[in-house]
């Protein structure tokens, strides 16, 4: 009876979020009193009960998960202009709607939201900081974080996938000539073709100066043999940045050529089975004998290195917003938990350890996040720092915000394990930030070697 | 049609906040805390901005009243979609003491003189939970007015509104100019794309003073004390039903 009253709101406060077959009994009772609790819990400090049903009803009960103005300190819109308040506002709102309800069902059925994510270039963020006359939004790089972070709140793999998309799009749009920016980039920005960035081989990760993939030149066609591995969207994704060794040995040999999907030569590998990243497929690109004009290389022969290189260095701060987002989804969601469950007699969030370790998570990302955005603003102004500082910002964050994920789900305690809460998909979805777009060995690779070079 | 469209919107505390009550039980705590646009008045923002992309109406003027801050939320509508806006400038205490009958004769007065032939508002506010502005307002005007409205089509100049009743759904046919309230099921409020959240950084916003309305803003009303809910009670167990049934008469509710 206890169950039946609240079923129709737990139902939708369950079914949506989390899998359907929680909804079996075993699991269901726990569930169900920790449901009702928490609700009962915010109907009573709610007070009007016109707000229990206000709202698109989904999205109240998902805003309630994400804790919209709760906890000042690690609030993400301080500092922030009005402007920049309003990109936030949108992207929150937007994980909340469309992408949060969904995460764990991507996740489980490996599904690639096209819809969702064309929904999202609607708004502007298929370009974000591509110049507006292809179709892009001309933001910065600080407005890009911010919107990250926003995003990656609701599903990190899917934003972390329309990261990569944004950094392929800006290294056409800013290395490419005016045919080729006016070929991709519209179609890139509306999400109407999704992109893929093309560097890692099997052979070559860290060293990726050393990649072997070639190019040979033959009339007015590049002839590609060879094979690129861990390629995010690949399979599924219409256009392909390939770094590819047109000249001699190193990165100096190095050119950037546009491959699109259907080019006879072009094939894919099996799609990889992740731990985490599950709503974008991983697959390896194979080219044999692949024929590429060369009006689809950008810029020069030997200049590919350099834009692979820019491209990672503005995907290094969104890949640290991504964890950003996640961390403070944890956060809320640790701190909520914190506040419902008892043990003991008393609710944890009573208990002194655990309060100084919510503090200690709230710490790190809020220093996290500063890095970031400090890292965010160097990049935009070109500065000299601007590439270890980002180097910095994508070492730190990515590594801090998968502690707290980390702590977020041992305080959930044995629920934090079960897939049925979010907090374990955060988790596995930003550990693999460390290791890719660099990894945070190559990161501070980057930083020592700015500190000691001769000046 | 060369119509213009007034809608009202109002800045609220954020319905997903934790409300809390002052501890000199004045009123609630509303500093450092989250306000965002009543999810009424969103609603009643999208339909104006519909009807503009129909080509039915030619232009949508948004009105708030209410200090600085208020400017946020105007904002927030013109990257909706809406052309200008016009903040109705009252700080101090008198925005405390604002409520429906200042605010909707503020309304009336900026109606006529924009020469609107619309004025759509959200059916009531999620912090007072009045339900009054927009019914005063068509007073005050004497215009007709459609409240709790689900559908709003624009016939030539009539206005066909089916309202959302308890008994059900009832159909009103109204002529223009008119007063419509919107209600939860009329749209779903779209998000501001980024381009226009960067446009509507150019959009007018005017400032205007109650006093050049003619509007005298002194309120009727004092608010003597605001409480939480009460706690709920810790309940009784018994053992047999005829105890229960003593309980009860006790209790006076049989």
């Amino acid at each position: 009876m206890y169950i039946k009253l609240h079923y129709p709101f737990h139902c939708v406060f369950f079914k949506l979020h989390y899998p359907a077959n929680s909804l079996y009994i075993r699991n269901f009772i726990p569930q169900t009193i920790w449901a009702v609790k928490f609700i009962g819990v915010m109907a009573l400090a709610s007070g009007v009960t016109l707000r229990s049903y206000i709202g698109k009803s989904f999205r109240l009960i998902f805003n309630r998960i994400q804790k919209r103005g709760v906890a000042s300190c690690i609030d993400p819109s301080v500092g922030l202009s009005d402007e920049q308040k309003e990109f936030q506002k949108v992207a929150f709102e937007f994980a909340a709607n469309e992408m949060a309800p969904h995460m764990a069902e991507w996740d489980e059925k490996e599904i690639f939201p096209v819809e969702t994510m064309r929904k999202a270039a609607q708004l502007g963020f298929g370009g974000i900081y591509v110049q507006p006359d292809v179709g892009g939004s001309g933001l910065s790089r600080l407005d890009t974080s911010i919107i990250f972070e926003a995003l990656s709140t609701g599903c990190t793999s899917t934003t972390a996938y329309m990261s990569i998309h944004n950094m392929c799009t800006w290294m056409i749009d800013t290395f490419g000539n005016l045919d080729q920016r006016q070929r991709f980039c519209p179609d890139l920005c509306t999400m109407n073709k999704f992109a893929s960035y093309c560097l890692t081989e099997p052979g070559d990760g860290s060293d990726a100066a050393s990649l072997l993939t070639s190019a040979k030149l033959e009339g007015d066609h590049y002839i590609l043999n060879g094979s690129k591995a861990f390629i995010s969207g690949g399979g599924d994704s219409d256009v392909y940045v390939v770094m590819c060794r047109t000249g001699g040995k190193g990165a100096k040999g190095i050119s950037c050529l546009v491959v699109e999907k259907g080019t006879p030569g072009l094939s894919f590998g099996k799609k990889e089975k992740k731990v985490g990243w599950n709503s974008q497929p991983t697959r390896a690109v194979i080219f044999e004998d692949c024929a590429v004009r060369v009006t689809n290389r950008l810029g020069q022969e030997g200049q590919g290195f350099n834009i692979a290189m820019k491209g990672l260095n503005g995907g290094r701060i969104n890949i640290a917003s991504c964890s950003l987002g996640a961390a403070h989804a944890c956060v809320q969601l640790a701190r909520d938990h914190l506040t419902v469950r008892k043990q003991f007699g008393e609710t944890l969030s009573n208990n002194q350890f655990l309060q100084f370790q919510l503090a200690e998570m709230a710490t790190r990302l809020v220093a996290s996040r500063l890095l970031v955005r400090q890292a965010a603003g160097a990049l935009q102004e070109d500065r000299d720092d601007a590439v270890p500082l980002c180097s910095m910002a994508k070492l730190f964050a990515t590594d801090e915000c998968f502690t707290i994920c980390n702590q977020a789900l041992q305080m959930f305690g044995g629920y934090g394990y079960l897939k049925d809460y979010p907090v374990q998909q955060f988790v596995r979805d930003i550990r693999v930030h460390q290791i890719l777009e660099g990894t945070n060995e190559v990161m501070r690779m980057i930083i020592s070697r700015n500190l000691l070079k001769d000046s | 049609m060369s119509a213009r469209v007034l809608v009202g919107v109002k800045r609220v505390i954020d319905y997903a906040v934790k409300i809390r009550v002052k501890p000199d039980n004045s009123g609630v705590v509303t500093d450092g805390v989250k306000h965002s646009m009543n999810p009424f008045c969103e609603i009643a923002v999208e339909e104006a901005v519909k009807l503009k992309e129909k080509k039915l109406i030619k232009e949508v003027v948004v009105v708030s009243c209410g200090p600085q801050q208020v400017q946020e939320t105007i904002r927030t509508a013109l990257a909706m979609g809406a052309d200008r806006g016009i903040h109705v400038e009252v700080s101090g205490k008198d925005s405390d003491t604002l409520g429906p009958l200042q605010v909707s004769k503020i309304l009336a007065a900026l109606a006529k003189k924009e020469d609107a032939r619309l004025v759509i508002l959200g059916k009531q506010a999620i912090d007072d939970d009045c339900n009054q502005t927009g019914q005063m307002t068509a007073a005050l005007l004497d215009w007709p007015q459609g409240t709790f409205a689900s559908e709003v089509v624009l016939e030539g100049d009539k206005l066909k509104v089916v309202r959302e009743v308890d008994g059900g759904l009832e159909t009103v046919r109204l002529r223009m100019p008119a007063v419509v309230t919107a209600d939860l099921r009329l749209n779903t409020p779209r998000y501001a794309t980024l381009p226009n959240i960067m446009k509507a950084k150019k959009k007018k916003i005017d400032v205007v003073k109650p006093s050049d309305l003619g509007v005298d803003l002194t309120s009727r009303l004092e608010v003597l004390r605001v409480d939480e809910p009460p706690q709920r009670q810790a309940g009784v167990k018994v053992e047999t039903v005829e105890d229960l049934l003593s309980k009860l008469k006790e209790a006076g509710r049989i």
